[in-house]
């Protein structure tokens, strides 16, 4: 594997993912949880630029570390009773070694090619415009369907969610 | 260029830290942080898988629409997720799972 633009950019960003998410699931302060979940939503974010999807990268940055981390960032500062919780971690050695073992069953399935050999090379480079995708999702034998059910349940759960959230007595 | 493997090999371990996360957090707002982790890593392996098979052309996007498809799922689950956990604050100055267990036999 030759050390160019695109190994160091996968390097980084897997600092970046692995390193946030350790953050997110080790640190004590929930505040410093909510900055290391979006370093680590952002290494995804740029992986998404190196497997030539940039918009998908776009709508990472915009709906994950814009809208969803600030809202856990709310969630959060609503519900302070989080110093009040001595203990903070419940079955930590049982947990740690139920996901160590999960991951060591997914990187042996990884790495043995039980189906058979993956390919080593990336496809043919797609020129893959942010247009093709929107005709691709108002076209017949396009993705007419999850896009309207996704509209319908995003519609149904934002709601759903005023609706569970909202106070009684007002 | 970067193998196929060293992708779902960061995506496994990004799972498996979600995982963890899950299992021993007490603080439902950390859960919900897991739950995320867990779903990003389902998104790289989507992509992963999109781009390096043969049929990557711009007509056929799985890869994408499956990946939007989950990122619009992610959205809704924390919307409603955090607002059951602002309601069950409210209702029991509580954000530990285990403490709302008002439907328990």
């Amino acid at each position: 594997m030759e050390l160019n633009a695109v190994t160091i950019g996968f390097f980084v960003f897997t600092i970046l993912t692995l390193g946030g998410g350790l953050g997110v699931v080790t640190t004590r302060n929930l505040f410093q949880g909510t900055i290391w979940l979006m370093v680590s939503l952002f290494g995804v974010a740029g992986y998404f630029v190196l497997l030539s999807a940039p918009f998908l990268a776009a709508v990472q940055v915009l709906v994950y570390i814009g809208a969803i981390a600030i809202l856990i960032t709310f969630a959060v500062m609503l519900t302070r009773s989080v110093t009040r919780i001595n203990e903070r971690y419940i079955r930590t050695i049982p947990s740690f070694v139920a996901s160590l073992a999960l991951f060591l069953v997914l990187l042996f399935g990884i790495t043995v090619p039980i189906f058979g050999d993956y390919p080593s090379e990336m496809a043919p480079t797609v020129v893959m415009t942010t247009r093709d995708l929107g005709v691709a999702l108002v076209e017949g034998n396009g993705y007419v369907a999850p896009f309207l059910l996704a509209s319908v349940l995003l519609t149904a759960a934002m709601i759903g969610a005023i609706f569970i959230a909202r106070d009684e007595d007002s | 260029m970067v193998p196929l493997w060293m992708y779902l090999a960061v995506a496994a371990a990004l799972f498996c830290i979600g995982v963890f996360g899950v299992l021993s957090r007490r603080n439902a707002v950390a859960i919900l942080m897991g739950v995320e982790l867990m779903l990003n890593a389902v998104n790289i392996n989507l992509v992963a898988f999109w781009r390096y098979s043969e049929t990557a052309t711009p007509l056929l996007l799985n890869g994408y629409a499956f990946t939007a498809f989950v990122l619009i799922i992610a959205a809704a689950e924390a919307a409603v997720g955090l607002a059951i956990i602002i309601t069950v604050y409210r209702n029991r100055r509580s954000v530990i799972p285990e403490e709302a267990d008002t439907l328990k036999g």
